[in-house]
């Protein structure tokens, strides 16, 4: 695995263990707010680049919500209300002027559920850079091939492009939406439980596709299997409800460490199953 | 939570003390074996380490099936890993107790050289530590651990004791050079004993800190 070996302690929280070197996304003291409901409580976190963060906690703790907000997905529900920094290359995504789209184009995002959208492979490859204004369909051409072989796709559809998009198994739906990310060419690959409708193997495809892929792109990972967590990730953060029923981070650390020697209890609790 | 999953990582840890316990008692008896010279009861050791070694590998497939089918994962990862290891000490130890047995056995009736006085005090302080790892073990007991290695070299000060004493017996009397070789092998046996339980100790170390330092390091 592409460990993070370099690692720093954050002064701010002794549990947590920040990766050194270049932060590509990084949360400052972040509290995010659905209407009178405290989502996400004081949470800071630095994401290194070429590297797989993975997000873990029980239900409800407000991972997808922490997940979302380093592309502002959270924009769509009206009574959002975010506050502290959240920076990405240095600038903060929240700051007035900032264009969402382009943002969007840089932290693309794969959900839980595979949603290819109902047209064939390669309009669904073809989609995102269509829209970027590309219409050239040698270059069309070249971006599907391109993106479907990262998403280790291509050699199972390259014969049936123009077949729908939902025409294939589930986790070949997942590689396709996979596809459709890369093929904007975005920076970092946010996944919001994306193995959680598939089956094993498909699911180990996955994860060896997001192995791969961590050598080019920065990818954070929500998950509710631990073992996935384990297997995929360098950095791992354990997210929590706290007494105020807020998601609260525990513990962030080198996932070799969390997983072999965690220094929190309620980690401890959580990963071995006592808990959650 | 996981009540069947706690109850065999709780039978995981009783069948250590089990195993311990039939090697605290084979290294006692094999000592009682050369010193009444009790060639009976040092072939029931030999027989009975077939038991030994049958209990580890029972163990280990125990710690193999609950890694596959439970995933333990830190603190449980860590215990499952460190019974691994102690399995393969405890194991070892017991074979030392046979290798004594069985010099009871090619000592036999040969007339003795000097009564037996530090080799029991050397097999009484092995069981003390390997008692006292098991209590480390159960309550996680780094400073116990810990204590335990230190008390290492009190057997190996036992060690260059009867080593030194049979040398200059045998300088003497050429004549009991055979016996005196024998009797330095038992003092081996239970010297490299001692020391299997500093590493023991060390794995116990592990379970409770996550760190593998050697604490133990004997002086042979």
């Amino acid at each position: 695995m592409n460990q993070v070996s370099m690692v720093t302690v954050n002064n701010k929280n002794n549990a947590n263990v920040q990766p050194e070197g270049e932060a590509r996304l990084r949360m400052e003291n972040v509290n995010l707010y659905y209407g009178e409901f405290h989502a996400v409580k004081d949470i800071s976190l630095d994401i290194s680049s070429s590297s797989i963060t993975a997000i873990i906690g029980p239900s409800g703790c407000g991972k997808s919500s922490l997940l979302r907000l380093f592309n502002r997905m959270n924009d769509l529900i009206p009574s959002a209300r975010i506050e502290g920094l959240v920076e990405f290359d240095g600038v903060d995504i929240y700051q007035p002027g900032i264009d969402v789209v382009e943002l969007r184009k840089r932290v693309g995002m794969v959900f839980q559920k595979p949603n290819p959208f109902p047209m064939s492979i390669y309009d669904n490859v073809c989609f995102g850079p269509r829209r970027h204004g590309i219409r050239n369909k040698r270059a069309l051409d070249d971006i599907v091939e391109k993106s479907l072989i990262q998403a280790a796709l291509w050699d199972e559809v390259k014969d049936k492009l123009d077949q729908s998009g939902l025409s294939i198994s589930g986790g070949q739906q997942q590689r396709l939406c996979i596809a459709r990310v890369l093929a904007v060419e975005p920076e970092v690959i946010l996944m919001d439980e994306p193995c959680s409708a598939l089956d094993p193997i498909a699911t180990l495809k996955i994860e060896d596709l997001m192995r791969t892929l961590s050598a080019s792109y920065t990818i954070v990972i929500v998950t509710h299997n631990m073992q996935q967590a384990a297997r995929v990730s360098d950095m791992t953060a354990f997210l929590m409800v706290g007494d105020d029923r807020a998601g609260m981070l525990v513990e962030y650390g080198q996932t070799s460490e969390i997983f072999t020697n965690p220094k929190n209890k309620k980690t401890e609790d959580y990963i071995t199953g006592r808990f959650g | 939570m996981r009540k069947n999953y706690e109850r065999a990582l709780k039978a995981l840890q009783d069948e250590v003390l089990v195993m311990a316990s039939m090697v605290e008692r084979s290294i006692s008896l094999s000592i009682e074996a050369l010193k009444k010279r009790d060639l009976e009861l040092a072939r029931q050791i030999i027989a009975e380490d077939e038991n030994i070694n049958q209990k580890r590998f029972d163990i280990e497939e125990q710690c193999v099936e609950l890694i596959a089918t439970q995933q333990p994962m830190a603190g449980d990862l860590r215990v499952i890993i460190a019974i691994l290891n102690m399995l393969v000490d405890l194991e070892r130890i017991g074979d030392h107790s046979e290798g004594i047995a069985k010099i009871a056995i090619m000592i036999g009736d040969e007339p003795p050289i000097k009564p037996l006085i530090d080799l029991p005090r050397m097999a009484e302080k092995a069981c003390q530590m390997l008692r006292e790892s098991m209590d480390a073990f159960v309550n996680r007991d780094v400073p116990l651990a810990k204590k335990i290695c230190d008390d290492d070299e009190e057997v190996d000060a036992l060690y260059e004791q009867v080593f030194r004493e049979l040398l200059i017996i045998m300088a003497e009397n050429p004549k009991t050079i055979g016996r005196a070789t024998r009797l330095i092998w038992v003092a081996h046996n239970l010297e490299r004993s001692a020391d299997r339980i500093t590493n023991i100790c060390e794995r116990v170390v592990f379970i409770a800190t996550g760190h593998m330092e050697d604490i133990g390091a004997s002086k042979y």
